[in-house]
């Protein structure tokens, strides 16, 4: 989470909210370990990441569509899941990510 | 402001928007240590109080701030938080609503922000100078400790973060105390005169691994000298590795500076014994096809 400090601060003191994702679990194989952070600015600019590269951009959309709700949520990326397979986590794991506003 | 505590309307409620957050901020930017609990899942009568991604940050002093929506649960989430802290790890625990142990409707995720670890080099030897370059590229925080002022310098170990002239005995009486499981002491004085006090001085420490050069036969004359000075047989085969490093054939002082940091994260991540052979555990020639 330290290497996001800058662009929370960035952002926020610019006025504009910020979602925090954070990786909470880890099945199976998995680029990332858990506590690996992204975090999104409300104009969509990212900071982070959660994996290698293959779930950020469906994070982004979970992470805008969590500032507009206001409500936390787990997202679950994984080889068995349909949707995430589209959205391409290769190496065959799973990974929770916890997407929330950043208004803690 | 998203209140997840709304409903009990402890605590929680006192908190202002962004203070969880600038409290784990200045922890982080402080290199202090803290854990941040979040509630990643919540089922049945739980959901009366707790709510997903409810949060509380600890401190090493127990000191928190925020609530996961249950004292009880608050406690015993503390209590395992600052276990994590203790090992550097990241875990998920479950409870039941009030932290009942063997109970899985609340899920916590600790997430762990510990400061570097360290690791502690006896002897201020050429293969000394590697190992603490290997050291910084694995982010531990770095100590080279030898009585000897013509070895133990600045200019010799540009990149330690602290160059020690002091008997290793003297120095793990001082700063033995701070060292965990996540920590690591390696002696590579192979002179037995600093080596068994580095060691017997270590052995008084919680530290996480502990690893001693020398050839097989410097080992084994090291163990007789370690059980006469009234080391205990069966923590030595426990705790000490010696020879130091995993058998993957180094030769240079980089490369036994990567055989030995191998092996530090092989017995963190408790694989020493299995899929990796340190040399230990291996017979025959350190070197040598």
């Amino acid at each position: 989470m330290k290497e996001v400090i800058a662009d929370i601060d960035r952002w926020q003191a610019a006025g504009r909210r910020v979602a925090i994702a954070r990786v909470i679990g880890v099945e199976g194989s998995g680029p990332r370990d858990a506590g690996a952070t992204m975090v999104v600015s409300e104009d969509g600019e990212v900071a982070g990441s959660v994996s290698g590269g293959c779930v950020e951009g469906a994070v982004v959309a979970e992470a805008l569509a969590v500032l507009e709700s206001g409500t936390p949520k787990v997202c679950t990326f994984g080889y068995s899941d349909d949707a995430a397979f589209a959205v391409g986590l290769t190496c065959g794991g799973t990974v929770h990510v916890l997407v929330e506003p950043l208004d803690w | 402001m998203f209140l997840w505590n709304r409903s009990t309307g402890d605590q929680r409620g006192q908190l202002v928007s962004g203070e969880l957050y600038r409290e784990l901020r200045s922890a982080l930017l402080g290199d202090e240590p803290v854990v941040l609990a979040t509630v990643t899942s919540v089922e049945g009568e739980a959901q009366r109080h707790t709510a997903l991604a409810a949060k509380l940050v600890v401190r090493p002093d127990r000191r928190c701030l925020g609530t996961l929506g249950d004292p009880e649960l608050d406690r015993i989430a503390t209590r395992d938080a600052l276990a994590a802290l203790d090992r550097g790890v990241m875990v998920t625990r479950h409870y039941g609503p009030h932290g009942e142990a063997r109970r899985a409707e609340v899920s916590v995720f600790l997430e762990v922000f510990a400061p570097p670890a360290r690791l502690v080099v006896f002897g201020a030897v050429d293969f000394t100078r590697a190992l603490v370059e290997v050291g910084k590229v694995l982010g531990f925080e770095v100590t080279v400790c030898d009585p000897r002022p013509v070895f133990a310098t600045r200019a010799r170990f540009p990149l330690a973060d602290e160059v020690a002239v002091e008997w290793p005995d003297r120095y793990l009486d001082r700063l033995g105390p701070q060292l965990g499981p996540r920590d690591a002491v390696c002696v590579l004085t192979h002179d037995t005169k600093f080596d068994v006090p580095a060691i017997l001085g270590a052995l008084r420490t919680r530290v996480g691994y502990l690893g001693a050069m020398g050839s097989r036969r410097t080992h084994e004359r090291r163990w007789l000298r370690l059980v006469e000075a009234g080391a205990d047989e069966a923590e030595l085969k426990e705790r000490l590795m010696s020879p130091i490093g995993l058998d993957i054939g180094a030769r240079t002082p980089e490369e036994t500076a990567v055989a030995i940091c191998a092996e530090i994260i092989a017995v963190r991540t408790g694989r020493a014994e299995g899929l990796v052979t340190p040399l230990r555990s291996a017979a025959g020639a350190i070197h040598g096809s």
